[in-house]
């Protein structure tokens, strides 16, 4: 096995293009876990830790672009918390401190779980995916870059350098069911935003991210219009109709902290 | 990298982890190595003053970086005040989550000195114990945040 430490953003694609079969690592929280259980023999692996542009989180032009080693201990941060609040209140639900302080945005997406804390806030906020190769840069909506059950839209060559948003400013919050408040892979989770629009989003219900919108007059058919979107399954952590149930009652009150 | 303080070297296999490299390579045994999946705390360690589980960090990221193992903490032979007040309160029973628990402590005490009952939940959730033996853990720690303040 390879170990490739780029120490710049061109560098690191330079690497990517000339060995697309090396596992991106960051935070190490998932690709760790598959290693120390011999789940996963990557024939390299690319150390993100030392490209600084990955780093941190900046606003251009009305939109906030997170870069893709931003870590949930980052996102929790009251600076950002103020403008991505949903966002902030899933990182304080992922496992424990240990975990935020290395776990990061890019990692979540790039593992594409169904359980992702970080995708249904960002989805409700119409985040954009930015993946990057030597070929140049490209834009997804998140919903597009999640394809299915941890398989997303990058190529082989491309790395997630950021996700970008445009901070709608509409009161939002995130909840999620699990057995404790920490250390938790999520039963099932739930992000609402209500601004002019009501927009829903969980997690561990659907095998491909959705995003449900409904005008502000709707608000009373919402709570089951959200449970019906969702498409769960039984399994150790939950049966479907418990998840649809609980997304039932976890908008609801969504909307009730949302529009108090 | 350096582990507490001495700049150190080991030849490791590409995929092994940093609490391996501690543990088998460098000997610093006192990070205890239990889930390796980053669930039970116990071999959290400072990386660059960050808490972290060592089992989830390539051993290659730590290259060039700094480590603070739970050995790090005592300062010659005075212990650290959050081992003193673990050994005082009688937080420890079998004592494997200790060295997690007390590193994971210190850092707590670093960036809260007068923490709240909750603050102390939250920042030690991440650490399990076996034994159960929450109840003289948190005496511990805050006899450990009043020895702080004294």
């Amino acid at each position: 096995m390879d170990i490739l430490t780029p120490l710049s953003l061109d560098e690191a694609l330079a690497l990517k293009a000339e060995r697309p079969d090396a596992q991106p690592i960051q935070g190490g929280t998932d690709v760790m876990v598959g290693m120390n259980f011999d789940r996963l023999r990557p024939p390299a692996l690319l150390n993100l830790n030392e490209v600084p542009e990955l780093r941190g989180w900046s606003r251009e032009n009305g939109t906030v672009r997170l870069g893709a080693g931003l870590t949930y201990t980052e996102a929790m941060a009251p600076d950002l918390a103020a403008v991505l609040p949903a966002l902030a209140e899933a990182a304080r639900t992922v496992g424990s401190p240990q975990i935020r302080n290395r776990g990061t945005i890019g990692g979540n997406l790039g593992t594409a779980s169904p359980a992702g804390d970080s995708l249904p806030p960002l989805l409700v906020e119409d985040a954009e995916v930015e993946c990057a190769s030597v070929r140049g840069v490209r834009r997804i909506s998140l919903g597009e870059f999640v394809t299915g059950v941890k398989r997303n839209a990058l190529a082989d060559d491309e790395l997630i350098t950021a996700v970008v948003v445009r901070p709608s400013g509409a009161p939002q919050t995130f909840m999620k069911v699990g057995p404790r408040n920490a250390m938790v892979i999520a039963v099932v989770s739930l992000a609402v935003s209500a601004g002019d629009e009501l927009r829903a989003s969980f997690g561990s219900a659907s095998p491909r991210p959705v995003v449900v919108r409904a005008p502000r007059s709707e608000a009373s058919s919402f709570p089951d219009r959200v449970a019906e979107a969702a498409s769960p399954i039984d399994d150790v952590r939950g049966t479907a109709a418990y998840r649809r149930h609980a997304l039932r009652v976890m908008a609801k009150r969504a909307l009730e902290r949302c529009l108090a | 990298m350096r582990v507490n303080g001495v700049e150190v070297e080991a030849d490791c296999w590409e995929g092994e982890s940093l609490l391996f490299a501690l543990r088998e390579k460098l000997g610093f045994p006192g990070a205890k190595n239990a889930c390796e999946q980053g669930e039970c705390g116990s071999c959290s360690v400072l990386l660059d003053g960050i808490l972290v589980c060592a089992c989830l960090v390539l051993a290659a990221q730590a290259d060039g970086h700094d480590v603070v193992t739970v050995e790090g903490l005592a300062e010659g032979d005075r212990l650290h005040r959050v081992q003193e007040a673990f050994l005082t309160a009688g937080a420890v029973q079998c004592g494997f989550c200790t060295p997690g628990l007390v590193v994971a402590t210190a850092d707590l005490l670093e960036r809260r000195p007068d923490p709240t009952d909750d603050e102390i939940r939250e920042a030690l959730s991440g650490n399990l114990c076996r034994c159960t033996g929450y109840a003289k853990i948190f005496d511990a720690v805050r006899m450990a945040a009043r020895d702080g303040s004294g």
